[in-house]
């Protein structure tokens, strides 16, 4: 019953915000309902596999408070989705608990707080887009206006079409609708952009940035540092089930860190290279040079200097794969996953 | 009320399914004339005591209704596919009603298939009093609930490659055991038949016209097939938490 009415004070305080007011003025995130945020203690899930067992989640702490965007970034097998069917209470935990603003996860999930958009899924077929919506919204107790779901996800103009019809592209914009439509204090989304071509993706994130500018609390899981950089105030790294970083964007490439300079420069000299400051190595493949950096800004600057007639220069970021490496072969982690064994 | 709203998009998306009506209304359909009309005016079929237009009235009520229960569980196999089911249990619509609207979406599609077929079989002379037609009506409506639970435990077990199979041998065989396709009045099969749901289901043909119902086995056995495959649904709703 407390729910019900907190709930219902959090719901009146959004609502009070008038349509000429901007949606980052509407702060529903710091609502009664959502207190407490996300908090995983000791989270742990085993599998079992055909050699074996698998343990996907390795017993992870993390806490999301309310009104924070978060990316859950690792690439495949890191266990991220199982982290997500847990915090959503579609798996059950071996170890460890999961609280959403207070509940468990099946408490949240009945409420109606949470939506989510899972990985893998298609739609049900002999609906319409705006159906589809309409049903989802029907089994919520205060979901979003089904039209103004349709407007955010960009789907008013196929909202009449039946939904086996659809592309990869405006299945997965309905994926999102679906999601949204239930109007939830936590919206989760499991790499929301995989079917995504380069311009469904920046339309994807603009309507995510809008809707987490009302006040929400959004966790997405994704594989690229750029899509966590750009659309998250904070990103848990995750590698073999285990949190191996866990902090601003800026901090995570800060200590990803390494970047790389190609450039075209025949007569270079590695070993003469490898001097430079803030070059780490130097490898030569053919006529094209490539320096591993500590430090890019010093070593261009360098490079510059003394080989003016360097061209085609690209910088590039690190991948996660290599911050992967990176963290996870620091000492502490791989001590703690001998003790583990 | 919820669940109400879920349910009428569910009627919603099976009527407009060309390749349901096809099936589960066509067929029936079809094989009564092929069977019935021919035989018309034959008022005793095999010394059942029924004319043919009756017997196989009923008998394909039950097997076109049977379609009916189970296709609308082999929808299930397609949504757990589809992942839709795990879209679903994020949801706030609760276990209950989401079997409540199958439930109900596959007892609407057993309905319409049960008035064509009574308008098919008054064509062939079928004539009984109101009384009749309700309590053989009745009847068959609790002789489905078996299949109900079926098909939704057959949906949580099978994927979506196999549930034809699965879907079409089980029919054929439960309703070639229950007396389907002609009246089983002796040996081993008159023997086995009355263990199964499906016996019964074609045995309300004999409610239209003795007006007596079933006897006590009868009730007993479609209540033991309701518990069993209701037991077994829940068992493998519940082992099918996990992605597919």
């Amino acid at each position: 019953m407390r729910l019900a009415s907190s709930r219902r004070g959090g719901r009146s305080s959004r609502r009070s915000a008038g349509p000429g007011e901007t949606l980052s003025s509407i702060t529903g995130g710091g609502s009664a309902r959502s207190e407490g945020g996300i908090r995983v203690r000791g989270l742990a899930k085993t599998f079992r596999g055909p050699q074996g067992p698998i343990h996907a989640v390795r017993g992870i702490d993390f806490a999301i408070a309310a009104g924070e965007t978060v990316a859950l970034l690792g690439p495949n097998g890191a266990g991220k989705s199982t982290t997500i069917d847990m915090v959503l209470g579609l798996a059950k935990p071996d170890g460890g608990e999961v609280s959403v603003f207070g509940h468990t996860p099946r408490e949240a999930v009945d409420a109606g707080l949470v939506g989510a958009m899972l990985q893998t899924g298609e739609l049900i077929r002999d609906l319409t887009v705006r159906e589809i919506v309409a049903m989802m919204a029907s089994l919520y107790p205060d979901p979003m206006d089904v039209d103004a779901t349709l407007e955010l996800t960009g789907l008013s103009a196929t909202a009449g079409q039946r939904t086996q019809k659809l592309s990869g592209g405006q299945t997965q914009r309905v994926r999102f609708a679906v999601a949204v439509v239930s109007n939830p204090d936590l919206l989760v989304l499991d790499e929301p952009t995989v079917a995504l071509d380069v311009e469904g993706r920046r339309e994807f994130w603009v309507a995510m940035r809008k809707f987490a500018a009302q006040g929400r609390t959004i966790v997405f899981a994704t594989h690229y540092l750029e899509e966590a950089d750009a659309n998250a105030d904070r990103a848990i790294l995750m590698a073999h089930g285990r949190i191996v970083a866990d902090g601003p964007t800026t901090e995570i490439k800060a200590r990803v860190g390494s970047k790389t300079i190609r450039t075209t420069l025949p007569e270079a000299d590695p070993a003469r290279l490898v001097a430079l400051p803030g070059v780490g190595s130097a490898d030569r493949h053919g006529d094209a040079v490539i320096l591993s950096c500590t430090d890019s800004d010093l070593a261009i600057r360098a490079l510059l200097e003394q080989y003016p007639l360097a061209r085609d220069i690209e910088i590039t970021g690190g991948s996660l794969e290599e911050a992967f490496l990176e963290l996870t072969s620091d000492p502490d982690v791989e001590e703690a996953e001998v003790m583990a064994r | 009320m919820r669940g109400i709203a879920y349910t009428r998009y569910e009627l919603l998306r099976t009527f407009r399914n060309r390749r349901f009506y096809l099936f589960a209304l066509g067929v029936p359909l079809v094989f009564y004339w092929l069977l019935a009309a021919p035989q018309r005016n034959n008022h005793n079929f095999a010394n059942s005591g029924l004319s043919v237009p009756l017997y196989y009235m009923v008998g394909l009520a039950g097997f076109g209704t049977m379609v009916s229960m189970l296709s609308a569980g082999g929808r299930i196999a397609g949504e757990r596919q589809a992942g839709w089911t795990r879209q679903l249990r994020i949801s706030p619509l609760s276990v209950r009603a989401y079997f409540r609207a199958k439930v109900m979406t596959a007892y609407a599609m057993a309905l319409l298939t049960l008035g064509l077929l009574y308008v098919s079989g008054a064509a062939l002379g079928v004539s009984l009093p109101a009384q009749r037609w309700l309590e053989m009506t009745g009847l068959i409506l609790i002789g489905l609930l078996p299949f109900a639970a079926l098909g939704i435990l057959i949906g949580h077990l099978v994927t979506t490659d196999s549930v034809g199979p699965v879907m079409g041998g089980g029919v054929s065989i439960l309703a070639f055991l229950g007396g389907t396709w002609f009246p089983i009045t002796s040996g081993f099969l008159h023997t086995l038949g009355p263990f199964l749901p499906s016996w019964w289901l074609v045995q309300a043909s004999h409610a239209a016209l003795t007006g007596h119902g079933w006897p006590a086995r009868g009730w007993i056995t479609v209540a033991a097939w309701t518990a069993i495959f209701s037991a077994g649904a829940a068992w493998a709703y519940r082992r099918d938490t996990n992605r597919v």
